[in-house]
């Protein structure tokens, strides 16, 4: 029954959160990483503090593929909640271990998966004093038993667990022990290592382990974000503790040791984009971050920046909707309702970063864009990228970049000018001159949400309005002109499949990927496939879409939201474009694009 | 600069200040508010507190939300920006914009239903961060522009211009800001300009939150018999409390008044406030004995006015967030990119 499986493979635990267990995981997945295995983290977690079940899948590829697979060959199965469902989720041949100081065999019963018993509670409680201890032990010694079972090097854990706690090494002492006693329960039990197991790889280096929403907190950084202002929410949280965290490491002013950057936790999400435009009218690159319902309370603030032409940067972790949702899973489900946030003929410029790598460069990209064109624009990121463990290269820096601070005027042009009016169209590209307050009196105007002309002032006048909103329209236009360019993959080595194509936004990425890899090697098709990377579409997009049958949309939300905004935008026959959906909440998998873009080719062909 | 300029003529004898600047220089665009608005004395008011402190127009910023109160900062000092945001959302603006630049002096213009209904939460919050900026309420306790309803200060029993009564308690945005820890806070009438002067120079010297309530009659619909805002009323209940003098630090004091009877504060600037206490029992500096106070006259029909509360040495958002005296939007670029060899020495903890 059992096959081998070198390097290859999926181990998903089942733990219950609030137990200690995401260190232990985190430790496991580092730990193979650290051999030169490719190697990635998911977590799938309740939205809770303690007591609910809670996943970690790592996901082991000799080949690199990062995305989900949607299989398991190994559960390590801590939580007797869950038990049954996380049974049926073995492949067949797989292995499920479980903590056998209670027996289970009825529960545990699969005759195409192999059960391991372990008495990891009876062997803490045995070896540890502290009730905390007893309960934390146990994820470290299940990591002790698939060191042995999965032919883990003993050097590599023993260096985590010494970085771990370098300051305290009486707790790396304790952690050692526990991870021995599983490696000599499952040496002396089972036959080790199994035939699933682990062996050395130089695939690795060069490379870091990291998640998007470090990435993108770091990357504004770089951007030279001196303001935000946030309000406490899941997925995007992290986004700003990273951001905070690492100002305070590398924003300590040298000559006054004052802060060069404002951290401002506000009282809602209305209040955090509104600091954002102040501080963004004022000249500084100020930036907030949040997820769907936190963007729908945004909205007004945002209609105004695109009506009075401020400059802001919004990151949208995007998280399960409607509603509140589920706030811990993820999904792209706020596309559309980003592209046009707020009442009225409002138009957003959209980022799609696809893993955390493009959550750094994107931050940078953001906030010129933004400058540039005068504008908010809307990174949209999500839970997969924003919390989940990505193996990502090494992130590279052009040391010689300088942002793009975009039309501003600066005292001396100002005085050298008779007049300024803001709103003028001066050089063609539909993109006006601003001022900052305090620079000079000349510059001075009035920022406002109502009808204004193009000088600035007040209007109610038909045509006057007409000759702004015309403008901002064609603004539009300039903007598709300037946002990242979509990535095109085509594989020349084999003959392509002219008919069908592949077309896709942000983290469905890998999945695609490796699907495309995989209906190749199976003689499936070569299918030709393009990443969006921003909206308002760039030119290249309908190129591409022009020259196949049909396309087909992969993207994770009910309502095929890319599909839609790709229709109204560039008006395409909605007939050429076929939605494949993923939006069950958790990342897509290549298993899912495999059998759906198959799926749909066989519907084609024989139509 | 509002498009709309109204013509600007300079009398050759008008006095300058101490930038040679005229009052004719704080001026802005056209009032487009109904005639003997309230509103419009307390902007002359502002023109001419700017104009003695000897502020430059552009290193003012000016906010607001929306409603009449609202549309005001485009009437006054034309020389500086102005911001006219969303309803109720004016303090995210101006807190946004003093993080991004310290240096500048902002004024927030607002209204009873623009801070008291929509916007009670933002202008709550931005007390509690102590935002250095002057806050007005210009209150009149109806909405003018969509014509007559009650605003959240009107008073209980207050009638409406058909005559319907208001029957909620209303909001007092003076002892809110005093329970609140609001640093200076104080009520005017928009009737009493030259109390009104002093005030507003007070505040905007004040290091942290200036919260001036001023009482300001909508002629429109709020100024019938009935009304509690209106002009004949607040004039026959108004209590002067705390008359409040404002000194430049370079000025001498002249004392005009008994001593005992004046109260000097120093500002974090060297210059002075000067209280004047119309009734001796009352301690400008005694949150506790403020709100008591405010709380028997309002009991008794009283509209206590003056410089009722002020906290000098207190901290604002920045000193709290430890920020850099340099404005954040002008610190250079090389002072905010942490460089490459950093970028390795961070992912370096990745591996």
């Amino acid at each position: 029954m059992t096959t081998t499986k070198l390097n290859d493979f999926v181990i998903k635990l089942a733990n219950v959160n609030g137990t200690g267990s995401a260190s232990a995981n985190g430790m496991l997945m580092k730990s193979i990483f650290r051999m030169g295995i490719p190697v990635t983290g998911k977590n799938f977690f309740p939205s809770n503090i303690q007591g609910l079940p809670t996943w970690y899948e790592i996901r082991v590829s000799k080949d690199g593929y990062l995305c989900r697979s949607g299989k398991v060959d190994f559960m390590v199965a801590m939580n007797a909640e869950t038990y049954n469902a996380d049974l049926a989720e073995v492949d067949p041949g797989g292995y499920l271990m479980y903590d056998s100081t209670w027996p289970r065999k009825d529960m545990l019963e699969r005759s195409d998966v192999t059960v391991l018993g372990i008495p990891l509670s009876a062997m803490c409680n045995e070896a540890f004093e502290s009730a905390r201890a007893k309960v934390l032990m146990k994820n470290v010694a299940y990591v002790g038993a698939l060191v042995a079972l999965l032919d883990i090097d003993m050097a590599v854990i023993e260096n985590l667990l010494k970085e771990t706690f370098a300051a305290k090494p009486h707790l790396a002492d304790a952690n050692m022990q526990a991870i021995k006693m599983g490696f000599d329960y499952a040496t002396e039990h089972f036959e080790c290592p199994l035939p699933l197991k682990l062996s050395p790889l130089d695939s690795t280096s060069g490379h870091v382990i990291v998640d998007g929403n470090t990435t993108a907190g770091l990357g504004a950084v770089y951007a030279g974000a001196t303001v935000t202002s946030w309000y406490p929410i899941t997925p995007s949280t992290s986004l700003i503790d990273a951001f905070s965290l690492f100002c305070q490491q590398l924003r300590k002013d040298p000559e006054t040791d004052e802060n060069n950057y404002c951290v401002i936790q506000a009282e809602d999400e209305l209040s955090a984009i509104g600091m954002v435009l102040g501080a963004n009218w004022n000249g500084a690159r100020a930036f907030t971050a949040t997820s769907g319902p936190g963007l729908s309370l945004m909205s007004e603030f945002l209609g105004l920046a695109y009506y009075a032409e401020i400059p802001a940067v919004l990151y949208d972790v995007q998280r399960v909707s409607p509603s509140t949702g589920m706030p811990t899973r993820t999904q792209q489900c706020d596309i559309v309702s980003a592209a046009y946030a707020s009442h009225g003929d409002t138009k957003h410029v959209l980022l799609f970063p696809s893993d955390p790598t493009d959550c750094f460069h994107m931050s940078q990209i953001a906030f010129d864009l933004a400058e540039r064109l005068q504008t908010p624009v809307i990174v949209l990121t999500d839970l997969d990228i924003g919390m989940n463990d990505w193996m990502i290269p090494e992130i590279e820096w052009d040391n010689t970049y300088q942002p793009d601070r975009g039309k501003v005027y600066d005292a001396q042009q100002l005085k050298d000018m008779d007049a300024f009016y803001r709103y003028l169209d001066v050089d063609g590209d539909a993109i006006p001159w601003r001022t900052l307050p305090g620079v000079d009196p000349k510059g001075a105007y009035f920022v406002r949400g109502s009808g204004h002309n193009k000088f600035g002032g007040y209007t109610e006048k038909s045509d006057e309005y007409k000759d702004v909103v015309d403008r901002l329209r064609r603004k539009f236009d300039t903007a598709a002109t300037l946002v990242p360019a979509p990535i095109l993959n085509i594989d020349e080595s084999k003959p392509r499949e002219k008919s069908y194509a592949l077309l896709s936004i942000g983290s469905c990425d890998g999945a695609i990927r490796e699907a495309r890899d995989r209906m190749q090697q199976d003689g499936h098709g070569n299918l030709d496939y393009m990443r969006v990377q921003a909206f308002p579409f760039h030119k290249d997009v309908a190129d591409f879409i022009e020259q196949y049958d049909q396309v087909f949309v992969i993207e994770q939300n009910r309502d095929a939201q890319l599909r839609q905004l790709l229709t109204v935008e560039l008006e395409i026959d909605p007939s050429c474009l076929i939605p494949l959906l993923s939006y069950d909440g958790m990342p897509v998998s290549s298993n899912f694009i495999v059998e759906g873009v198959s799926k749909l080719m066989k519907k084609g062909h024989a139509a | 600069m509002s498009f709309l300029k109204k013509p600007k003529i300079s009398h050759p004898g008008l006095p300058t200040n101490d930038i040679g600047l005229t009052v004719r220089d704080y001026e802005g665009a056209m009032s487009t508010l109904c005639a003997g608005c309230g509103h419009d004395s307390i902007s002359s008011a502002i023109m001419q507190a700017y104009f003695e402190l000897s502020v430059e127009p552009h290193r003012v910023a000016k906010v607001s939300g929306i409603g009449c109160s609202s549309k005001t900062p485009t009437y006054f000092l034309g020389g500086a920006h102005g911001f006219n945001s969303v309803h109720g959302r004016m303090p995210s603006i101006a807190t946004g914009a003093n993080a991004a630049n310290r240096e500048l002096n902002y004024i927030g213009v607002s209204g009873d239903g623009d801070s008291l209904s929509i916007g009670l939460g933002q202008f709550g919050h931005a007390i509690r961060r102590n935002i250095n900026m002057m806050y007005l309420i210009e209150n009149n306790g109806v909405y003018g522009l969509t014509k007559g309803q009650f605003s959240a200060s009107a008073d209980r029993g207050s009638t409406a211009k058909k005559g319907e009564a208001n029957p909620y308690s209303p909001i007092d945005p003076v002892l809110l800001a005093i329970s609140l820890g609001c640093t200076f806070v104080g009520r005017g009438f928009s009737g009493d300009k030259e109390h009104l002067v002093p005030m507003l120079k007070s505040a905007i010297r004040h290091n942290g939150f200036a919260l001036l309530d001023i009482i300001s009659p909508c002629v429109t619909f709020n100024d019938h018999e009935g009304s509690t805002k209106s002009y004949a009323h607040t004039r026959a209940n108004l209590r002067e409390t705390v008359y409040a003098d404002f000194t430049e630090h370079h000025e001498e004091i002249v004392a005009q008044v008994e001593p005992g009877e004046y109260k000097n504060i120093m500002m974090h600037d060297g210059s002075r406030v000067g209280f004047k206490r119309v009734d001796e029992s009352y301690d400008p500096t005694n949150r506790i004995s403020a709100i008591s106070y405010i709380e028997e006259h309002r009991a008794k029909g009283e509209v206590v006015t003056g410089l009722l509360y002020l906290e000098e040495g207190s901290s604002e958002m920045h000193s709290v967030l430890g920020s850099n005296k340099q404005a954040m939007a002008t610190l250079p670029y090389s002072k905010l990119n942490p460089g490459t060899e950093t970028l390795a020495r961070i992912q370096k903890r990745w591996r």
